[in-house]
Order: C-alpha cells, then sequence, then structure tokens
C-alpha cells in the first residue's frame, strides 16, 4: 500500500504479522519458565484486551489461574462483528500459529486441557486453512508433551455472541444471551467452568510479549495504554485496510495520516463506539481510559472516516438499523430502547416529533448505559449520544 | 451456617448470608424493591431492568435481584437516578404493549399496571411501537390463550415451561425489536407440545397468556330456562376461591362456595369429591388387580408402576414424552371426567332429566381441564361428558359479576346425588393427596385394617418436596388379598412436571423401582394449578395445603370406600369397581403424541 508523502506518517508497527513461525521455540522456553513467572511478564506487559473492553490479560489469566476447579478452558473470540472491524479475518488468515501458542501457553498457566475457537459464521471460509494449521500445531504440542487440543466451533451470525458471556451460552448451545455478572468466566465460564475467554489479536499479542519479552510491548503505546494494536480502517479513506500502529495517537494525528483531507468525523471502535467530529480530533487519544489529557477512546480496532459528503443522519440511522435488529432483545433498555432511538431520529427527521425530542432521547441514552445488562446494550448509545450532540443539526434538517 | 455479609441499603445496616441477593437483603429491612421479571419459583434472569440500585462506587446501576451482596457494599434504592431510570423503563415496556387495560383480562391483576400506576406514568412520550409489530394472538387452544401485545419478555414463562415443567413448549425466537415468546415454528399452543398446565399463566405478569375464558357460555347456560345446568367443584378450588374475594390466604370457603354456585342459579351444586373418592375404588382396584396379575399369574405384561391419571396436564405430558410409559398409566379418567360421564347417565336418571337438557360445568383449579374436556374420547355418556370447564378465577368473577357479597354467605351443603365427598377426596387437591386417598382404602381391603398411622394422616406423602417417596409393608392380610401378605408396597410422589422427568428417567435408567407413582403435573399438585388465584410462590401453596388438611380432619368421612354415596352407585349403578358398566363409563385410552 502507499501513502502521501506529505502527510505525516504514524509508526508502522510490525510485530503482529511478521512472519515469524518460531512457535515451537517460543512454547518450548515458556515451558520452561514457572507460570507465575509468565503471568508477571503479562501483567507487566499492561496487555489489555484488543476486543475493544480493554480488561487487563494478565489478570484474567490469573484470576482464572487461581480457581481450583479441574476443568478449565480456553477460548478465542473470532466472532468478529463489530461494524468496521475486519483484523481478526486477517490475524487468523495470515498468522493463526501466533494466535495459537497464545492459547497454549494460557490453557498452559491455568490449567486447561482443551481450547476453542468461537469463529464467525461468515468466517466459514477460514476453517480449511484453520484445521490444517491445528493439525500442525496439535503435533507441535505433542513433540512439547503439552496436553491441549484446540477445536473450531461456528458462530451462527449473531452480533452479540462476540459478548463473552452470550458467546459461552451459544456454546453450550443455548440462545446467544449475555448473562447476570458477577459470576464472570473465569469464575463460571464455559460448562459452568472457569473459562478465559480472550480475543484473537490479544492472544496473537501475548505471543508477541512471549517472544520479546513485556518491556519491548510495554515501550510502545502510552501510560494505561500500552502495546501496538492493529487498526481496521475504513470510510472516506485513500488508503482502506489493516494497519498496526502504537496507542495513544491523537485522532489528527490518525486522520493526518489516512484521511483523504476532507475529514468530518471519525467513528472510533465501529457502530458501538463514539463518533469524534472535527473539533475534536486535536483532544481525543486512541486507547484505553486512563490518565490521558482530554478523552481516551477504547476501540476493537475499528476507525470509520467519514468525509464532508457524508450524512450524519444517515450513518447513524445506519447504527441504529443494526442494533435494533442485533439487540439480543432479552433487556428492556436495549430492545426498547434502541427501536426508540430508531424511530425517534426518523420522527424528529420528518417533522413528526419536535427537535426536543432529540434531548428525551439523550436522556433515554443515559438510561441506557446505565441499566442495559451487557456491555452491547450499555454501548449502544455511544454512537447515538455523540453524533446527536455533535451533529445536531444534520438530524434536523 | 454461611457466612454472613455486611451492607447497608439506604444507609441502614443489614447483615445477610453471602449468598443472598440485593433484592433478598433489602426484604429484610422491609425495603421493595420492584420487580418484573423475578419470580420465587424461578432461577434469576435479570433482564426487565426494573429492580435496578444503585451501588456507590459503580457509576453503572446493578440489576438488585442479579446482584450477589458484598461485604461493605453500599446500596440506595430510591435516588433520583435510580427513580428516573426506572421510569424510563416501565415507559420504555409500555411502548412495546398493547395499552387497552379496561378491555383486558389480567385488568387489576396486571404486574405491569400497577408499576405503572405505582410510578404515575401519565404521559407517553416515547414512540408507540405496537402499530409496526404485527403481535398476533393465539386462540386456538382450547385451554390457553397467547396475546404477543401484552407480553413484556420477561420469559417467566419460558423458564416456567422449561424449569418447573421440563415442557418446553415456549420459547424466546428471533432478536431485537423481533424477539418474541413463541412456540415450535410459531405454531398455536394446540398443536405443540404445551400440556396446557397454565403454569405459564400464574407466573406470567400481564395479560400476554390467559385461560380460556367460557364465563358468558356458562352464563348463557344459566339463563336458558330449557337447560338442567349442574356444576361440580375440585377440591383444591374452595382453598384458592377466596383470595379472589377478599379473604385472607388459606381460607376454606367450601360452604360460602356451595351458596354462592346456588345463587347464581345453578341447578344442582355438586362435589368432584364425590368423583374423587370414586377414583380411588377405581384405580385402587386397578392397582391390587395388576399387583395380583404381577406376583400371583407371573404375567409379564403388567405394567407397573402403575401412575395415577387425575392430572390432565401430567397425562399430556406422557403422551407427548414418554410414551413408552402409556400402559403404566391408569385407564381411570379423571375425576372430572368420570362426574362428567355419570351426570349425564346415572345422576340423569336418578332426577328424571333428560341428559341433552344437562349442561354439565365444571369449576377447576386447572387449565389443563378444559383441554381434557375437549378431547374427543370423553363423550362416554353420549353427549360431551363436560360441556364447560371454568377456572377458580372465571368463578371468582362470575360471583363478583352477580353482586354477591361473598364474605358475608352463610355456609349451605352440596346438592345430592353426587355431592356427598370424603376427607379422601379433599386432599386429592394436594400433592400426595390421591396416594394418601388409595392408601387409605387399599390398605383396609387388603388386611381389614386402618392404615397405621395417626389419624390416617400419612404423614411421608405431605409437603411441597419434589419427589416423595414411601414404602408400606402389608401385613395380616385378609385371605382373598393373602398374596400379598409381607410385600413392601414401594410409592412415589412427585408435583411438577420437571420432578416427573426426574423420577421416569430414574425408573428408565432402573436407578428405581415402584409399585405405584403419583404424578401432579403442577407445583404443590392442583392447589397451585394454572387455573388459582394469582399470585403464587411455595408460601401460599402451603397455606392452602394446610387448609386442604384442615377440611380432610373436619370432614365426617374421611375414607374414600365409606362414602355413602360411593356405596349407593356401587349397589345401584356401577355393580362393582372395574364393572362393564365402569369400563365404559369411568376408564379411558391414551394417545401417543408428537415430540415437539
Amino acid at each position: 500500500m502507499t501513502t502521501t508523502a506529505t502527510k505525516k506518517q504514524l509508526h508502522r508497527i510490525d510485530l503482529i504479522f511478521n512472519n515469524d513461525d518460531d512457535c515451537k521455540e517460543i512454547l518450548r522456553n515458556a515451558l520452561s519458565r514457572s507460570d507465575q513467572e509468565i503471568v508477571n511478564e503479562m501483567v507487566n506487559s499492561g496487555l489489555k484486551g484488543r476486543g475493544g473492553a480493554g480488561f487487563p490479560t494478565g489478570l484474567k489469566w490469573k484470576l482464572t489461574a487461581e480457581s481450583k476447579e479441574k476443568e478449565k478452558y480456553v477460548i478465542c473470540n473470532a466472532d468478529e462483528g463489530e461494524p468496521g472491524t475486519f483484523k481478526d479475518r486477517e490475524i487468523l488468515t495470515r498468522v493463526p500459529h501466533k494466535v495459537l501458542s497464545g492459547m497454549a501457553m494460557c490453557a498452559k498457566i491455568i490449567g486447561a486441557q482443551k481450547g476453542y475457537i468461537y469463529l464467525r459464521g461468515e468466517y466459514k471460509f477460514l476453517v480449511p486453512d484453520l484445521k490444517k494449521e491445528l493439525r500442525k500445531f496439535h503435533d507441535i504440542l505433542d513433540e512439547l508433551g503439552l496436553d491441549f487440543r484446540v477445536e473450531i466451533f461456528l458462530g451462527s451470525g449473531a452480533y452479540i455472541c462476540g459478548e463473552e458471556s452470550a458467546l459461552i451460552e451459544s456454546m453450550e448451545g443455548k440462545r446467544g444471551e449475555p448473562r447476570n455478572k458477577p459470576p464472570f468466566p473465569s469464575v463460571n465460564g464455559f460448562k459452568g467452568k472457569p473459562t478465559v475467554v480472550n480475543n484473537v489479536e490479544t492472544l496473537a499479542h501475548s505471543y508477541t510479549i512471549l517472544k520479546f519479552g513485556a518491556k519491548k510491548f510495554r515501550d510502545l503505546g502510552v501510560k494505561d495504554s500500552r502495546g501496538s494494536k492493529v487498526f481496521s480502517v475504513s470510510g472516506d479513506t485513500p488508503i482502506p485496510g489493516i494497519y498496526e500502529l502504537e496507542l495513544g495517537m491523537t485522532v489528527q494525528d490518525f486522520v493526518d495520516d489516512f484521511g483523504d483531507g476532507d475529514c468530518k468525523a471519525v467513528q472510533v471502535g465501529g457502530a458501538s463506539g463514539f463518533l469524534v467530529p472535527r473539533k475534536r480530533f486535536g483532544k481525543t487519544t486512541i486507547g484505553y481510559e486512563g490518565k490521558l489529557t482530554g478523552i481516551s477512546l477504547p476501540t476493537g480496532g475499528s476507525m470509520m472516516i467519514f468525509n464532508s459528503s457524508r450524512s450524519m443522519y444517515n450513518v447513524l440511522n445506519n447504527y441504529l438499523e443494526f442494533f435494533e435488529e442485533e439487540s439480543c432483545g432479552q433487556c428492556t433498555p436495549c430492545r426498547v430502547g434502541c427501536q426508540q432511538l430508531l424511530k425517534g431520529i426518523k420522527a424528529v427527521k420528518r417533522g413528526e416529533k419536535p427537535t426536543s425530542y432529540l434531548d428525551q432521547l439523550l436522556k433515554l441514552t443515559e438510561t441506557m448505559k446505565l441499566t442495559a445488562k451487557c456491555g452491547l446494550g450499555q454501548s449502544v448509545a455511544n454512537s447515538f449520544s455523540s453524533i446527536v450532540e455533535n451533529f445536531r443539526e444534520e438530524m434536523i434538517y | 451456617m454461611s457466612n454472613m455479609v455486611n451492607l447497608t441499603i439506604n444507609g441502614i445496616a443489614v447483615s445477610v448470608e453471602e449468598n443472598k441477593t440485593i433484592l433478598e437483603a433489602a426484604k429484610h429491612l422491609h425495603i421493595k424493591i420492584p420487580t418484573l421479571c423475578y419470580h420465587k419459583d424461578l432461577c434469576v434472569a435479570g433482564n426487565c431492568r426494573v429492580c435496578v440500585v444503585e451501588q456507590v462506587g459503580n457509576h453503572k446501576l446493578v440489576a438488585s435481584c442479579a446482584t450477589p451482596v458484598a461485604e461493605g457494599m453500599e446500596i440506595n434504592t430510591n435516588t433520583l437516578k435510580v427513580r428516573n431510570c426506572r421510569k424510563h423503563i416501565i415507559e420504555l415496556l409500555l411502548t412495546e404493549h398493547r395499552e387497552e387495560c379496561t378491555k383486558c383480562y389480567r385488568n387489576g391483576h396486571c404486574e405491569l399496571q400497577a408499576l405503572s400506576a405505582e410510578y404515575q406514568i401519565t404521559n407517553q412520550d416515547f414512540i408507540d411501537l405496537v402499530p409496526d409489530k404485527n403481535y398476533t394472538v393465539d386462540r386456538l387452544s382450547p385451554a390457553i390463550e397467547k396475546d404477543d401485545s401484552k407480553c413484556i419478555r420477561c420469559q417467566r414463562c419460558v423458564r416456567t415451561c422449561a424449569e418447573i415443567q421440563s415442557v418446553g413448549a415456549i420459547a424466546v425466537a428471533h432478536k431485537g425489536s423481533e424477539m418474541k415468546i413463541s412456540t415450535f415454528f410459531d405454531r398455536s399452543l394446540d398443536e405443540v407440545v404445551c400440556t396446557n398446565c397454565g403454569q405459564c399463566i400464574v407466573h406470567c405478569p400481564t395479560g400476554a397468556l390467559t385461560e380460556k375464558s367460557y364465563v358468558e357460555k356458562v352464563w348463557d347456560a344459566l339463563a336458558d330456562p330449557d337447560t338442567h345446568v349442574i356444576v361440580q367443584t375440585a377440591p383444591a378450588v374452595r382453598v384458592g376461591l377466596g383470595e379472589e374475594l377478599g379473604l385472607g390466604l388459606g381460607t376454606r370457603v367450601t360452604g360460602k362456595m356451595v351458596s354462592a354456585l346456588k345463587r347464581l342459579g345453578f341447578d344442582s351444586v355438586l362435589d368432584t369429591n364425590f368423583t374423587a373418592d370414586l377414583t380411588i375404588m377405581e384405580e385402587g382396584t386397578e392397582l391390587l388387580t395388576r399387583l395380583k396379575r404381577a406376583l400371583v399369574d407371573d404375567d409379564p405384561d403388567v405394567a407397573l408402576p402403575m401412575a395415577t391419571s387425575c392430572s390432565p396436564g401430567w397425562v399430556k405430558y406422557i403422551e407427548h414424552k414418554y410414551p413408552e410409559y402409556l400402559p403404566n398409566l391408569s385407564t381411570c379418567k379423571s375425576p372430572q371426567q368420570m362426574f362428567g360421564a355419570l351426570a349425564k347417565t346415572y345422576y340423569a336418571k336418578n332426577v328424571n332429566v333428560v341428559p341433552e337438557n344437562i349442561v354439565s360445568v365444571s369449576i377447576m383449579p386447572c387449565t389443563a381441564k378444559k383441554f381434557e374436556a375437549n378431547r374427543p374420547e370423553m363423550k362416554d355418556s353420549g353427549y360431551k361428558d363436560v360441556d364447560f370447564v371454568l377456572t377458580t378465577r372465571e368463578l371468582a368473577v362470575m360471583i363478583k359479576q352477580a353482586g354477591i357479597e361473598f364474605e358475608k354467605l352463610n355456609d349451605e351443603t352440596f346438592d345430592s346425588i353426587m355431592g356427598v365427598g370424603s376427607g379422601a377426596g379433599a386432599i386429592f387437591g394436594a400433592t400426595g393427596g390421591v396416594m394418601e386417598a388409595a392408601l387409605r382404602t387399599a390398605y383396609e381391603i387388603v388386611t381389614g385394617r386402618e392404615v397405621p398411622f395417626d389419624n390416617l394422616e400419612i404423614i411421608p406423602v405431605r409437603g411441597l418436596e419434589g419427589v416423595k417417596e414411601t414404602t408400606v409393608k402389608i401385613e395380616g392380610t385378609v385371605e382373598e388379598w393373602n398374596f400379598l401378605e409381607g410385600a413392601e408396597l414401594k410409592c412415589a410422589i412427585t408435583n411438577g412436571l420437571e420432578n416427573a422427568h426426574k423420577l421416569l428417567e430414574a425408573i428408565k435408567r432402573g436407578d428405581k423401582f415402584y409399585h405405584f407413582i403419583e404424578i401432579m403435573a403442577c407445583p404443590g399438585g392442583c392447589l397451585g394449578g394454572g387455573g388459582q388465584p394469582f399470585p403464587v410462590d411455595n408460601e401460599i401453596r402451603l397455606q392452602r395445603m394446610n387448609a386442604l388438611y384442615e377440611e380432610d380432619r373436619n370432614l365426617p368421612i374421611r375414607k374414600s370406600h365409606e362414602n355413602p354415596e360411593i356405596v349407593q352407585i356401587y349397589k345401584e349403578f356401577l355393580d362393582e369397581p372395574l364393572s362393564h358398566k365402569s369400563h365404559k363409563l369411568l376408564h379411558t385410552s391414551y394417545v401417543k403424541r408428537e415430540q415437539y
């Protein structure tokens, strides 16, 4: 891919996709170290979940390892369904061995013999290659004497199954609906057993950490947002695609590099994320919540760029149509809230409701954030509030 | 004793066991947190979100029904933030809900309506979603109606059908705005595995699931001068009806109920307890006959254990789920259907009324009885044996409509014939009651002595426990039954179909062997039936149960075979148990049904 030379270019990292296939060596080396040592390494790296929620990975492994249960599971969450995200597919296509190595290491530490890749139904085409890769990988595990096997579980197309407890329900043959938490999967996961659910990219990063050590990972990024991240860049950009970049950049830096020169807003984190308008580009960084200046936005990697030709009403309408359909439907604020938001902006646009109705809907989004049962329900209103607050006139006229 | 956890709710300190939820802890402090999807009988769903509360230190609100208490937790249940969110949630539910309260079956008994009133939801600013919903109403079943436009998706019915009943006739289908409670391929409840038990109705907070009402048909019959309208009342009705009519839980209203039914204009007010006694005669004899065939004749085709067949929900369940055990089901009709068959034969002859002019009504704690009365084979009298089945709730409606001040009524007694019931008949309404009644009679037939329990009360078969077992050793038999000398009669009793499922699986695996099993579809037996007043939980079931046993203790006759009307009917009409005539009128057969 080419970039315009006149623009400032963000530093491209090449940790995830470089094709170093030395997982046997890395696993052998890791097996010679104590579990505690590796957990510490993971904790020290500062790696946080790359699916978007950003839970510290080392801590997740540690909590699950602490359980005395004999039966435990590692699940790789490959139900990549967030609109605008397509990096996990790429990782599984190009460097699946890194993901598998991460799973094996996690299994060793927590004491699991069984792992699953929960693969998005639409990614069925990846199965033959993944199976080939699995056979090779299982041979390596046998050689190293590690009692661990990975199976592929195909999802059936519900967005909500990317939420870890809904994913587990779905694997158990039930309807994919989020569970009440606590208990979390680290205590009560697949089949009621302690389970680690990690995003594809998170597991691939754990391979990097095992290979190069926590320090190299920590050196990238900023405080509270360590390491690099794979971004799925789409929308009004001359160079759409997958990019591994350091965390902690401002949206301005990002737009300077990837925008088409006419960038109006960037949706960070997919449909469930936030819209950043131009006036906030400089003040908004990409990373996890922490003590950065201005706002820091987490993301599973989706960066959608909109230029001035785009109607933000249409963008929001599109997101809400998605959620109205993809809410699992069990909890009131999410199921009915999504319908009300969608119908509400249409009614305002058509003049059937006064413009002040938008303020009422903003209050409703607050209730949705506060009371929805799962992370999806709590975040669906993010795009609504950030778009309506910043592009109110586009909602009306 | 588990560990205690200290927390504060609205600034008040409370100490509760560590596995309790915030909702339960609040109850200790007499703080009411509103709920909709929560029900004591069911697992926690946490999906309606009405019970959200504020937890200090957590920006988000938490569902109090689903959140376990933790040491040092500070909870606030009545802050502005909580109240605003709750109001929003109620408003949202109302936008999906067809609001026609004044025309709704559950008007006055609806939890959504009550909550909406409590939170003074007077203006509805959000958009009414109902017009775009294409809601369907299923009225095809003779027992249960399902109106999706009243549904709030709390899934109480789904959990009831799966957890309590192990049936799974209703489940969640689709997602997002299309999410609904549906059946196999969205078929009518009439065409799926539904047992018509009505537990979904008593667990539904709104009018989404209701019984099919026959109140108007009964009013029509009562108004018709050419018909002779008779009514039978099931044992459990007399300990539930009072709840609907302003009397306290567990009040026995037998006399007032009879009085009210007479005022409503029924030509004859009779008692299902009579045919409950008759069931004991027939079923008890059937059991002894099966035992004889097994023990004396070595007949390999005898199906044991023999299972009771009084609960039509259970009968349909076994027809769907365990058809291989249909030979084990007693061939006896339920008391309701025995009554129906006799009403248009024996009774008609006795009171000298043309059977085709008789309208036979039954008051049942049950919705499955509506289905049962409509089974095509239930026409052994030559007519439809039971014309209309009303639930306890429907009877209460009629009494209110008639302007009867129920609590002021004097006690009256049942008419005759078919109006005398024993205490054994009365306890049919409680789980274990049929077993106890059967043992009181069978033991005496076989040994010539009363059952060896104080005051005839067979305590091991009583109570709300899901599966109960008892073994009765038979000693000192009379000559005719001496092949049973020394035998140990193994019995089991279950209530709630999930427990029936467990028991049958244990029998299937060979883990358990019994001679006789009593199975009731509903938790607690008929007293917890799908036609009983709202609401229900184990405390309420227990009160009704105590009332039934009190009824038994207070009756002059406590054993079915001593009921003079039973003696009379065998003498004048049926000859003897399992006679040709009783086979024709009192026994039935079953069909294998689909699994879905």
